[in-house]
């Protein structure tokens, strides 16, 4: 569990990111990372054909300069769905992490700050938690009907603990801190001490756990589209295209190939980054001190 | 020791407790009917009348919880829609290949992470190590389900040497059935590979600095003998750990990876049910599949207990 350091000022931020920035790995994450976003961003301009256009005479056509990544069954310009597709795949990957740590801060604000509330907050997080994701996942969107809100709504569901249980325990850890010790004695209240004091020092663990979940929301996502129990199959993700391109494997491979490059990197540029973070931010890991 | 293990029993019984009320609650969360919804656009208001009753729907929340309890504390998982036998008989005839891919995955995993993951600590810093951690990274961030497509069409479709899908089909011996679960196995255990080599990665590297590590190399012994016999004994405790909960994180996996070579498990089974809403199986698998993670979770807490005499405290 990382514990956290308090929240760095302007030029210490800037520090930061410079030594962060120096670590290969890191550096690599963010440029792969921002060149995904920026495609994503400038799908429009940047892709050749529209992501529906279908072109059934040149069906299963074969990487060239015409169609970069090939075509798939319909005659679908593969990297221009693969361009679109990211766009969901990232919108989903934002989504779920954001509205899982909204949900994770204030259950784990909550029970690391309330005994009273810790215990049933405890116990549920561990109940959550003993559901594989996937499964979970699988279950909340066969309940809730399949769709991309409700992929969202779900994978946030299975992944809230996660960061309930990061937030709950540096919680724990920061309330018996002399400075909101001395908060509490100067009369401040709770939820001015939980929103200013102790939320600011939480940005550490929640930075890192948040790539992190980032990274497995994207696979999830994908997993999900794969198994059509996720977004619609006529939808572009990166798991929508592998599943159509299944079937072709053996005469079409680039159908399936380079949407799953496109999962493998943004995900490992994401692990990349998190692990990156954890170093610098984890002070048990950083070999600077 | 007696008060510990009465505590975490008491614990595992509470948050079995929550996982059934959730897996309860979340077929009740369906918008609309969920009987409508099981059967369909086509089924007649009296279908949809009787599917009502036999599920015991038309009953109130409270009511159907407590049925639902009961129909539990007898072992019964309720009656599969569409598969015309319950649940429990449904989950064990395809209990099988998914524990065998487990198994072998877990193997897999283990013969790729341990090795790697116990020289690259030994090695820290040097071009193994990066590499080591590097491919980790790689190997968690490969969806399994693609892998499993990449090692069908070049293990299975160009050369041939492993069957494309299946388990083998009726009557298959043991060894056929197992021959039918390397590719899979394979994709799962890669995958998995990355968190127990890390772990042990950073177990080793926690033993390695210790002094009994100094005192047994002062003593002359040799570097093998160091590392293989003193430091792995002592880091085994996390690895060991991380090697359970992978076995509980691999039945997730197995869930795609089924789908992707036909094989006939529970991930299969849980696929199918849900492109057919056929609740209660979609309960039933939940619900047994969340009991074992939380029972793994003991049986390491327990096996603590036995190996490391700091906790019996």
């Amino acid at each position: 569990m990382a514990i956290t350091v308090s929240a760095p000022s302007e030029s210490e931020g800037r520090k930061f990111v410079r030594r962060l920035l120096k670590r290969k790995t890191v550096a690599f994450g963010l440029i792969v990372l921002t060149v995904f976003v920026l495609l994503a961003v400038f799908a429009p301009l940047i892709a050749p054909y529209a992501p529906g256009k279908l072109s059934i005479v040149n069906r299963l056509s074969p990487p060239s300069m015409q169609w970069f990544f090939g075509t798939d069954e319909f005659g679908r310009d593969v990297f221009s769905r693969t361009i679109y597709a990211g766009r969901l795949s990232l919108l989903v990957g934002a989504a779920v992490v954001t509205l899982a740590t909204v949900i994770g801060i204030v259950l784990g604000l909550l029970a690391g700050f309330f005994p009273k509330l810790d215990t049933p907050i405890a116990r549920v997080i561990d109940a959550m938690m003993a559901f594989p994701d996937i499964l979970l996942a699988i279950a909340l969107v066969a309940a809730l009907g399949p769709s991309l809100t409700t992929v969202i709504i779900a994978l946030s569901i299975v992944y809230a603990p996660r960061l309930a249980r990061v937030v709950r325990a540096s919680t724990l850890v920061i309330r018996e801190l002399p400075y909101v010790e001395a908060a509490r004695a100067l009369g401040i209240s709770t939820p001015h001490i939980m929103t200013r004091h102790v939320l600011r020092n939480l940005l550490s663990p929640v930075l890192v756990q948040g790539t992190f979940l980032f990274a497995h929301a994207m696979l999830a996502e994908a997993g999900l589209s794969f198994l059509g129990v996720g977004v619609s199959p006529e939808i572009p993700t990166w798991g929508t295209m592998i599943a159509s391109g299944r079937q072709y494997i053996g005469q079409a491979d680039w159908v399936t190939l380079f949407p799953g490059i496109a999962i493998v990197l943004s995900v490992l540029s994401l692990q990349m980054v998190g692990d990156g973070l954890r170093d610098m931010l984890d002070p048990r890991l950083r070999k600077d001190l | 020791m007696l008060r510990y293990i009465f505590q975490r029993l008491m614990g595992m019984i509470v948050v079995m407790a929550i996982v059934v009320t959730i897996v309860f609650v979340i077929v009740r969360v369906t918008p609309g009917d969920p009987a409508a919804v099981m059967l369909g656009p086509e089924a007649t208001q009296e279908d949809i009348a009787e599917l009502r009753t036999r599920l015991g729907l038309d009953q109130s929340l409270g009511l159907q919880y407590v049925y639902y309890i009961g129909q539990l504390i007898q072992g019964d998982l309720g009656q599969s829609i569409f598969l015309n036998q319950p649940v429990t008989a449904a989950l064990a005839e395809r209990a099988e290949p998914t524990f065998f891919l487990t198994l072998f995955s877990i193997l897999i995993a283990c013969a790729i992470a341990l090795p790697i993951g116990i020289y690259a600590a030994y090695r820290r810093g040097s071009f193994v190590d990066q590499a080591a951690t590097t491919l980790a990274m790689l190997a968690a961030s490969i969806p399994s389900f693609w892998l499993g497509l990449i090692l069908i069409q070049v293990l299975a479709v160009r050369f041939g040497w492993f069957p494309v899908s299946g388990y083998g089909g009726p009557g298959s011996s043991f060894i056929e059935r197992m021959y039918h679960l390397t590719l899979p196995a394979i994709a799962l255990g890669v995958v998995s590979s990355a968190l127990i080599l890390r772990f042990t990665r950073a177990s080793m590297l926690d033993v390695l600095g210790d002094d009994f590590i100094r005192t047994a190399r002062a003593k002359g012994l040799g570097e093998r003998k160091v590392v293989m016999k003193h430091a792995l004994k002592n880091a085994l405790i996390p690895i060991l750990t991380i090697i359970g909960l992978t076995a509980a994180v691999l039945i997730s996996g197995a869930v795609v990876t089924e789908t992707v070579f036909g094989l006939p498990g529970v991930g299969n089974l849980v696929v199918s049910a849900v492109l057919r809403r056929d609740y209660p199986v979609i309960q039933g698998a939940l619900l047994v599949i969340a009991a074992l993670y939380v029972l793994i979770n003991f049986a390491i807490d327990m096996l603590y207990l036995l190996v490391d005499p700091r906790v019996r405290y």
